[in-house]
């Protein structure tokens, strides 16, 4: 099962796709996410957002900078103020 | 009555004045049409954030530990208002009608007995503002130094704002800026941004119980600045769009103005040659017969 994972910027949309995991780095420690994860709000300290696009394949890094998760019915929500690459 | 040259000559002008606003138009109907699509792709951010802060703020009660930014500093005496203009003209009456707007809430609080302070981004509200309140403009952010006003300088603002804010140089802050309707219609908007009003968006109602981590207040404390962040930004990009708009229609008319102008001038050049004609053949005419 796929998760819906979704990166938005104030500027635009950078990202809206489905992917096997996320690792994100919440400020009280990193945390994975995953396909029917419980509702969860976090701040997120500035560094990378690992993406598993599959099971097995290696992870894409995005770099954020003033980021927010939010993980609700609809997937995973990351708003950051800026994204590096 | 004009001699012929001297009627020539202001055809021209017209006409070469015609072609700028007409080219105007133009370049204001193309970034027009990129001011809306940058305004557009902002909305997102702005609403999902519009709902967290919501959804927060319903849980949490205001009291004197909740964060500066939500709670207010506890007295209302010194207002900031930030206005929002553009550094260039040629757009009607788009800049004077957000200073106008200010103007009036300016008035209105000093007949409260309070005190009014002015955050002025762009060149243009400036000359008016600093004639008739020379001592009270806290700062004038500039932007003529970039082409587009975008999210770098929305942070730029609001954290001076709030360094401001937190130095206790002002107790309630205003926003005026031009919400982009339609190219013909703006409207002076007036907003007060700090303290945070909550967004009147409803709370999206779920059964199940959210986490969050660190918790709520935390979270709220930090969002705060960002929603901030947001809502200038998002009033740099209806400014942006209604700073084009207006311009479009103000360089529409005075297209047609000029077109106007242009076809009355030709008919009396030409009524003005015809009789100098005229004049002329009586002349020659009259001077045969008396041989």
């Amino acid at each position: 099962m796929p998760l819906h994972f979704e990166l938005v910027t104030p500027a635009k949309l950078v990202r809206s796709e489905d992917v096997h995991m996320v690792v994100v780095p919440g400020t009280e420690g990193e945390f994975g996410v995953l396909q029917g994860h419980a509702p969860f709000m976090s701040t997120i300290a500035d560094g990378a957002l690992k993406v598993y696009k599959t099971e097995n394949g290696a992870p894409e890094e995005i770099r954020i900078v003033g980021g927010f998760a939010e993980v609700g019915d609809a997937g995973l929500t990351v708003l950051a103020e800026h994204v590096e690459g | 009555m004009a001699s012929l040259k001297e009627l020539k000559g202001r055809i021209n002008s017209v006409k070469s004045t015609q072609k700028i606003t007409k080219a105007k138009q133009m370049v204001a109907a193309a970034k027009l049409r990129k001011a809306q699509a940058a305004a557009e792709a902002a909305r997102p951010y702005a609403a999902r954030l519009a709902e967290v802060m919501a959804s927060l703020a319903s849980k949490i009660t205001v009291t004197d530990n909740s964060p500066k930014l939500l709670a207010g500093t506890g007295s209302d005496k010194v207002h900031l208002l930030v206005v929002a203009n553009s550094d260039k003209g040629l757009a009607g009456a788009f800049n004077a009608n957000i200073v106008k707007a200010a103007r009036v809430k300016a008035k209105e609080l000093e007949a409260q007995g309070k005190t009014v302070l002015f955050y002025l981004i762009g060149r243009k509200g400036r000359p008016v503002i600093r004639r008739e309140y020379p001592d009270q403009i806290a700062h004038m952010f500039d932007t003529s130094d970039v082409r587009y006003p975008g999210f770098d300088e929305a942070e730029r603002v609001a954290d001076e704002l709030v360094t401001m804010y937190e130095a206790g140089k002002f107790d309630v802050a205003h926003l005026f800026y031009s919400k982009f309707r339609s190219a013909l219609v703006q409207e002076p908007t007036h907003q007060q941004i700090i303290p945070v009003p909550p967004p009147k968006v409803a709370a999206v109602k779920t059964d199940s119980v959210t986490e969050y981590e660190p918790d709520e207040e935390e979270i709220l404390a930090a969002l705060l600045p960002r929603y901030l962040k947001t809502q200038l930004f998002g009033a740099l990009l209806e400014n942006a769009a209604s700073e084009q708009g207006a311009s479009m229609t103000a360089m529409d008319n005075a297209t047609r103005n000029a077109g106007d102008l242009i076809q009355k001038l030709t008919i009396q050049y030409n009524r003005s040659r015809q009789a100098a004609i005229t004049t002329e053949l009586v002349e020659i005419i009259a001077g045969a017969e008396a041989l």
